[in-house]
């Protein structure tokens, strides 16, 4: 389940990502009711298997068996909230024209690590967002020259351009990259937790800045949900 | 597709919440081929309401002048605070009769996928009423679903550096629906069985 907008007096229109047929929009009747038998199944966040009843705009759904239920896990925990709400925009965007069994399972098994706090929140939402691009065809590159390949490690990332740059390729006045948030780029496009977590506050947020400067340049318009990341950062 | 104005009254009642075509369809020809219909006093009550209804200045309930009934009331206790997402589910608590002290709304839940953040809520105005020593409990009665459970965990957060008590509806309301939905025996009961969070 990705999201929801409320319809009418008491349905809501599901936006979900199945793992073959790509994103399905549906409508779930009465779900806003007290009484709904659907309970909390159809809230983002949860794994469902879905039975749909063909409209002739959009599908109804007619049954809900829930697989995995990481919406209270996850809402308990305020910075692991914000950072599956980019995860879901993420998903919404990146499968607007098509989606992949892959994109699928990564959503779902990076919904889960949040919701067993496997990891902190902002590493899993950034190691998701790079691995998500990459699955998009996007792959950054923090190691080699993104633009000419030339080996690396570089002293320089254009989000632009694809990640670090090597002198040739930098135009002048690029950012620097230092070796501590390069190492964790790295880290987080690979999955490698134990390297990602040895990182300290400063570097996260910087490793953060470029995630979502990254994430920001390849989809059209900004995530709406990151706004509200970094402004929670800020606060107590 | 109609002619003209009787079109136009179906567009308008069909960009109403929830009116859907069909609906929108039969209360224009309601309106148009009713006997009898007072519509003088059904626009002039449209009209009226959209002058004179403000929110309250201290709860943001709407209100018919500068503070709301409920806030004016001194029999109210005004040492609890039951903090709600939209007006209507201060209508749907006070139905209960189990609440007899304030409230404060917020104007909806945080939803970042949305683009709603803490600051487009009603947050800060409640923290300055907090900030006024009487207050000794908070009740969060935010919609029992995603987002109301989300906000209910920020404001935890942000209260907790207050000395206040702070409490949520008991779990016996049904997961994933609106407050509003909620019949009154068992909003009730959530009240009777609210748990402390700290
Ligand atoms: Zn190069
Ligand atoms: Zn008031």
């Amino acid at each position: 389940m990705l999201r929801t907008h409320k319809l009418g007096e008491a349905d809501r229109i599901i936006t979900m990502l199945s793992r073959r047929h790509g994103k399905i929009r549906a409508v779930a009747k009465g779900v806003r009711r007290t009484s709904s038998r659907f309970g909390s199944r159809l809230e983002p966040f949860m794994v469902v298997d879905v039975q749909l009843y063909e409209g002739r705009s959009l599908d109804t759904i007619t049954q809900a068996e829930s697989l995995a239920g990481y919406g209270a896990a996850i809402v308990a925990d305020y910075s692991a909230y914000t950072a599956a709400s980019v995860m879901v925009e993420t998903a919404d965007r990146l499968s607007e024209a098509e989606s992949s069994v892959q994109q699928y399972l990564l959503l779902v098994g990076a919904l889960r690590s949040l919701a067993r706090a496997e990891h902190p929140s902002d590493l899993a939402r950034d190691s998701y967002l790079l691995r998500a691009l990459s699955l998009a065809g996007w792959a950054p590159s923090f190691d080699d020259c993104a633009r000419c390949g030339a080996p690396g490690p570089h002293d320089h990332v254009v989000v632009q351009l694809g990640g670090a740059v090597c002198p040739d390729c930098a135009p002048p006045g690029s950012p620097v990259l230092d070796a501590g948030t390069r190492e964790l780029l790295v880290a987080l496009l690979r999955g490698d937790w134990d390297r990602a977590e040895a990182s300290d506050d400063r570097v996260r947020s910087r490793a953060g800045g470029i995630v979502s400067a990254y994430t920001n340049w390849h989809l059209d318009r900004g995530l709406r949900s990151m706004s509200h990341v970094e402004s929670e950062r800020t606060t107590p | 597709m109609y002619e003209g104005i009787v079109q136009d009254l179906i567009d308008e009642f069909s960009r109403l919440p929830g009116i859907g075509p069909k609906s929108a369809q039969r209360i224009a020809f309601h309106i148009v081929q009713t006997e009898n219909l007072d519509v003088t006093r059904l626009a002039e009550l449209l009209a009226t309401v959209r002058e004179n209804i403000k929110f309250c200045r201290i709860c943001g309930n709407v209100s018919e002048q500068e503070t709301c009934g409920i806030c004016r009331d001194p029999r109210r206790d005004s040492t609890i605070i039951c903090v709600v997402e939209e007006s209507k589910d201060v209508a749907a608590i006070e139905r209960t009769r189990e609440f007899r002290g304030l409230y404060h709304v917020l104007g909806g839940a945080i939803s970042p996928i949305d683009g709603i953040g803490p600051d487009d809520l009603s947050i800060q105005p409640l923290m300055q009423r907090l900030a006024d020593a009487s207050v000794t409990e908070v009740i969060l009665a935010t919609d029992p679903n995603l987002e109301g459970e989300a906000t209910a965990t920020y404001l935890t957060r942000l209260l907790t550096t207050l000395e206040i008590r702070v409490s949520r509806l008991a779990s016996g309301l049904p997961v994933g629906g609106d407050l509003e939905y909620a019949d009154e025996v068992t909003l009730g009961r959530a009240f009777e069985g609210r748990t402390t969070l700290r």
